[in-house]
């Protein structure tokens, strides 16, 4: 819809072309602000092909056509063995650590989204008492501050009490629920016209049915956005990654990052950057291919990570 | 509506209501998962920190101690006023910038050019990455020796910056480059709070940028054909159509952005551990927490903390809500 309204009024707004001078004013201006948007990832990748000496040294490029040193590949496994190996596993840790966030995330994305697409099925097409309330409950969730809840989440996870602490189950359970993932998906299940289930009912088909076999194909959009937000937020997540989790081979990435730049990684900033950029690159490959969702995403929520 | 409802009724078959029953049991059903774990991990907790804040809880409960844990916190020496103070600085400074060039940058991005996807994509890519590997990355580009920020102001003829290791106020560090002289205590947020609202800076333009570009979307082309053809040029019509039908996208920006800087953690955390007047709220309890065990504190702090934040949201709400023009 959003879209239809935008390319409708677009040729009104800029009928006027840009004088020349203008137009070239406003290149400039974007294009040394995306540079600056830019410069860190591109510092972050040159330096973690440099050699220790070069970053010292401040050699922004030190390599043919301006220096004599070649790109030092080998930075990258020797992090990752500077990281350690899992005493469990056998393998190197950096990729233990990684197995974990790709398992918390997998668990996480498939939770919220089932979670999500039932409770916004439930909101958006029954009617049953208090769905006002329940409704309202759920927005108010979402106004509770996170650093409110923090602690008693925590002691929850301790010995006395759940007895998660230190497991995948503290990392994963507590986020399977999400306001926003309900809130967004109910905004497009509202968009689709009663008469279709009313056709779907007259061909036999019960809700179970018109959920999964029209609805949620009809609303892969949004439902795909709530998947992907959840994996950027999953992925990145740090702070109570930490708080839950002792033992090393329990570790997120990002909480294992953090450490290694606390200890190893200190004082080898090519390491640190090598690190750092084994753990952005998942990432940075999933946003290139779905980044229209994004944009999606926060246009019609609002939401801020 | 009401009417024919009521004249349905007695008409309505037994099938009609098991049916209405049915539909009711299903959407418990289909509630029931998201709805207990909301129950179980935000809406409990708030209650159970409620009751750990009144005792002297480590890893369990010690004594009850009543409010003690309170009225240590409201002390006048106590270190809940300056993570107060830092985290309001830190809103306050960070909400004009973020919003002032997430406006122009959307304002441009918005006029005929190419390469449009491009720049957003390039502006959004800060905001998808990991918060600790990018606040890994901005540490050592602000690094007082091997930092590329120093170097490039020395291109400038500029003295190197401590950056995040710099703890005395931008008002000081000002009045010292122009010797001149300030009044006592007037010293400013610390340079170390400053360099992270660059930071984050970097990291929400972006999206706001993108919130932005929607809100212009959603002005009518017809009110700037109009304006043209009685004669206003560009500045006006930024000045006197953008700016005013834009400003409640700006106002939910501006409520987003101080709720985000206030949950901010992260790169606090990975830049400075809340060192040099950066330890706010959230550093705060997060700290007592996770360095010291001491869970009544931090739950108690935590209840004081955002009382006080919400009533701040309160009073932007009620002021900022006025200049709103629907």
């Amino acid at each position: 819809m959003a879209n239809t309204t935008i390319s409708v009024t677009r040729p009104a707004t800029s009928a006027q072309p840009l004088r020349p001078g203008t137009r070239w004013l406003l290149y400039t201006v974007l294009i040394i602000i995306s540079i600056g948007a830019l410069v860190p990832f591109a510092w972050m990748l040159l330096t973690s092909l440099k050699d220790l000496g070069d970053v010292i040294n401040l050699k922004f490029w030190p390599w043919p056509p301006f220096g004599n040193s070649t790109p030092q590949w080998s930075n990258y496994p020797e992090a990752i063995g500077l990281i350690g190996t899992d005493p469990d596993t056998g393998m190197p840790m950096f990729f233990r650590q990684l197995l974990n966030t790709g398992f918390v995330t997998a668990c996480i994305i498939v939770g919220v989204t089932l979670t999500s697409v039932m409770a916004a099925y439930a909101f958006a097409q029954l009617n049953f008492p208090g769905k006002s309330a329940l409704f309202i409950l759920v927005l108010a969730t979402l106004m509770i501050p996170d650093d409110l809840t923090l602690i008693p989440r925590t002691v929850m996870m301790y010995k006395n009490y759940l007895n998660w602490y230190n497991s995948y189950l503290a990392l994963t359970v507590p986020f399977l629920g999400s306001a926003f993932g309900i809130f967004l998906i109910r905004q497009f299940f509202l968009q689709i016209p009663r008469d279709l289930f009313d056709a779907a009912r007259i061909d036999g088909a019960g809700h179970v049915r018109y959920m999964i076999q029209i609805m949620i194909p009809l609303t892969r959009p949004a439902i795909l956005t709530v998947a992907l937000f959840n994996f950027i937020w999953t992925w990145n997540e740090f702070k109570w990654a930490q708080l839950v989790t002792r033992d090393n081979n329990m570790r997120m990435i990002s909480v294992g990052l953090q450490s290694f730049l606390k200890g190893e990684g200190g004082a080898s900033t090519h390491l640190a950057m090598a690190v750092a950029a084994m753990v952005v690159a998942p990432i940075l490959v999933v946003y290139f291919f779905t980044q229209k969702y994004f944009t999606e995403g926060i246009t019609t929520t609002g939401l801020k990570g | 509506m009401a009417v024919t409802k009521v004249q349905q009724q007695p008409v309505r078959s037994n099938t009609a209501r098991s049916q209405a029953f049915k539909e009711a049991l299903l959407a418990y059903g289909l509630l029931s998962p998201a709805l207990l774990l909301f129950l179980a991990f935000t809406v409990f907790p708030v209650g159970f920190g409620l009751v750990i804040s009144l005792y002297n809880w480590r890893t369990g409960p010690n004594d009850f101690i009543g409010l003690d844990n309170y009225t240590r916190a409201l002390k006048p020496d106590s270190e809940m006023w300056p993570a107060l103070g830092a985290t309001i600085s830190y809103a306050i400074l960070s909400v004009p910038v973020q919003l002032l060039i997430a406006l122009v940058l959307a304002y441009l991005l918005f006029q005929k050019i190419r390469g449009k996807s491009f720049f957003r994509v390039a502006l959004f890519l800060p905001y998808v990455t990991s918060t600790v590997a990018s606040a890994a990355i901005w540490a050592r580009l602000y690094s007082p020796d091997i930092g590329i920020i120093n170097q490039s102001l020395s291109l400038f003829g500029i003295q190197p910056l401590q950056w995040l290791l710099e703890d005395k106020g931008i008002f000081t560090l000002l009045a010292n480059a122009l010797s001149i002289k300030l009044p006592p205590g007037f010293t400013g947020p610390s340079l170390a709070l400053v360099s992270i609202v660059i930071y984050t800076t970097w990291v929400f333009v972006g999206y706001d940028m993108t919130i932005f570009l929607a809100g212009l979307g959603n002005i009518p082309g017809e009110l700037y054909e109009a304006a043209r053809i009685d004669g206003a040029d560009g500045w006006a019509l930024f000045r006197y159509i953008t700016v005013p039908l834009l400003s409640p996208t700006t106002f939910f920006l501006s409520l987003i952005t101080i709720i985000g800087t206030f949950k901010a953690f992260n790169h606090i955390w990975v830049m400075t551990q809340g060192d040099n007047g950066t330890t706010t709220a959230s550093i705060l309890i997060y700290r007592q927490m996770y360095e010291f065990q001491r869970a009544g504190y931090a739950s108690a702090l935590a209840f004081l903390l955002f009382t006080v934040i919400l009533i701040v949201t309160i009073i932007q709400n009620r002021t900022a809500g006025r200049q709103v023009n629907y």
